[in-house]
């Protein structure tokens, strides 16, 4: 099974950290990535920009409207993801608590939808 | 004139056969499997300008050896070896008396690819690539995942097997049959990857069912006597048969009752039919082989109507003494519905309830809302599929548990 791994990030958490604490969520993840990327496992992986960078669009009677700032104001927001194929939901569980961020904010782990389906 | 089709075909004949020469003579499975692989893909770039050699295993097994004592001859010197020559030396043409195969390993190698150190992912990646011939990134666009992690997959899967002491030869019965029994699992994996995927997105997935039909046909030539091989591969033509039926014009899933049943593919259920007739009445019973008789029952229904449900109901008692599951327990509530009513069928799945292997399966939420349509219950039957489509993690049967909601609203 296909899962989406979406890593939350919480700037007044990760304010409070050291600069070594930051630094070593970095190499964790490098860390988490390099056994994964041998096993099969890991599909893709992005880290995403802070969300002040995104461009919000919409289509609204085909008119395009595209403005700065996120869709949703939160004060936990998406900062990356990982796309990972584990046999079992135990095993999917397992890696998401190694990543390093799973100390300080939550991993949300999804299925990804399959395009096969068992007619009923 | 060969067709490229034709040398494909014949390519992936010989891929298997080649392979156990090389391992037989050379030992490590993993750098022979890579040689061979380049060996096709020689092949497959210079059959067609040059014509089919007349004795195309024997080129095949002549080029992978020259790779593989180049590979091997490269890592003693530390590719010190001029690349280019190594290159050019592969596609040199081999003497045409080389040497064939006294006996067919095939068997052997199936077995080493769905070793059990492996994940049955792996297990399928393997078998399709060793001994199905299929390059890695045919796999990797089958499986949906990038070029790359395939070829993780299955380089990770033959250390494993090395790792595993495995070595390249038959064990003995009663460890000979109960391996075949995972080759068998690996085989219908694969045939179910590909029979559900949807129609015109994924073909390379598609191919995956013949794929899976091919590799079993083989299969059953190398243990003709064996029951279950029979019955998988009557399974596999019986269910392949309605592929055509199975999904609308917009991919959507069409269930057994409403499909077109002038659609289905004749010839292939009056094989898989003629299959399972003839086995059931000379080997021992075994799972694939009752699925295969109640796919056969289904098939030679030309009205939905006329459905033999009894001995469905029949077939699925048998199947729960021989392979007990909850899956199992559902179909045959289903068979319950239909031969004693919905009443009875949802009294049947109200015992899965407390099953946690189900409770939280769409398919009990989906049986669980035909049933009640059945019994009249529109608003529990509306309430249930759509509980099924937030659980199901496929988009095609959403779509269906959603339109079927739709219907009773």
């Amino acid at each position: 099974m296909k899962y989406l791994l979406m890593i939350y990030m919480n700037p007044s958490v990760f304010d409070s950290l050291s600069e070594d604490e930051r630094n070593a969520i970095f190499a964790g993840h490098d860390e988490f990535q390099k056994p994964l990327k041998e096993s099969g496992e890991l599909i893709g992986f992005a880290a995403l920009s802070d969300p002040s960078q995104s461009i919000t669009v919409r289509v609204r009677d085909d008119a395009l409207s595209a403005t700065d700032g996120p869709y949703v104001e939160a004060k936990e927001w998406l900062a990356g993801y990982y796309a990972l194929e584990c046999e079992s939901r135990e095993r999917v569980i397992e890696l998401a608590a190694q990543i390093p961020d799973a100390k300080l904010t939550a991993i949300e782990v999804r299925p990804v939808m399959e395009s096969s389906g068992l007619e009923m | 004139m060969t067709t490229p089709h034709e040398i494909e075909d014949l390519l992936r004949t010989c891929a298997p056969q080649v392979l156990g020469v090389l391992v037989r003579r050379y030992g490590d499975f993993a750098d022979c499997e890579d040689a061979v692989q380049e060996a096709m893909v020689a092949a497959a770039t210079s059959w067609p300008a040059d014509s089919v050699p007349d004795h195309p295993r024997s080129w095949l097994i002549t080029v992978a050896r020259r790779r593989l004592t180049d590979a091997v001859r490269s890592d003693i010197a530390r590719r010190r070896r001029e690349e280019t020559a190594a290159g050019q030396a592969g596609f040199a043409s081999p003497a045409a008396d080389d040497e064939t195969p006294d006996e067919d390993d095939t068997l052997t190698l199936l077995l080493m690819c769905c070793h059990p150190a492996l994940t049955m992912a792996s297990q399928a990646a393997l078998t399709l690539r060793a001994v199905g011939g299929l390059s890695t990134a045919e796999i990797a666009r089958a499986y949906l995942v990038p070029e790359a992690t395939m070829a993780q997959r299955i380089s990770r899967s033959k250390q494993r097997i090395a790792a595993a002491g495995a070595t390249f030869e038959l064990p003995p019965e009663p460890e000979l049959t109960a391996r075949v029994r995972v080759v068998l699992h690996v085989l219908y994996l694969i045939f179910n990857e590909g029979y559900t995927a949807s129609s015109g997105a994924s073909l390379q997935r598609a191919e995956l069912a013949d794929e899976a039909i091919r590799l079993t046909r083989m299969l059953l030539r190398l243990r003709p006597d064996e029951g279950e091989v029979a019955g998988l591969l009557a399974l596999m033509l019986l269910t392949h048969a309605r592929r055509a039926a199975r999904t609308g014009a917009l991919g959507d899933l069409v269930p057994l009752s409403e499909q077109d049943r002038s659609a289905w593919d004749r010839q292939t259920i009056a094989e898989g039919d003629a299959l399972i007739s003839a086995t059931l009445q000379r080997a021992p019973i075994g799972p694939y082989q009752v699925q295969a008789a109640i796919a056969a029952v289904h098939a030679s229904a030309a009205d939905p109507a006329d459905t033999d449900w009894r001995q469905i109901l029949m077939l699925y008692q048998l199947l729960e003494v021989l392979a007990p599951g909850p899956i199992v327990s559902l179909n045959r509530a289903v068979a319950v519905a239909m031969v004693h009513g919905p009443q009875a069928g949802l009294e049947l799945i109200a015992t899965l309830d407390s099953d946690d292997r189900l409770s939280d399966h769409h398919r009990l939420a989906a049986v669980r809302a035909h049933l009640l349509e059945q019994s009249g219950d529109r608003r529990a039957a509306r309430a249930a599929y759509q509980a099924a489509a937030k659980m199901t993690t496929s988009l095609p049967e959403q779509r269906y548990l959603e339109s079927r909601a739709a219907r009773l609203s």
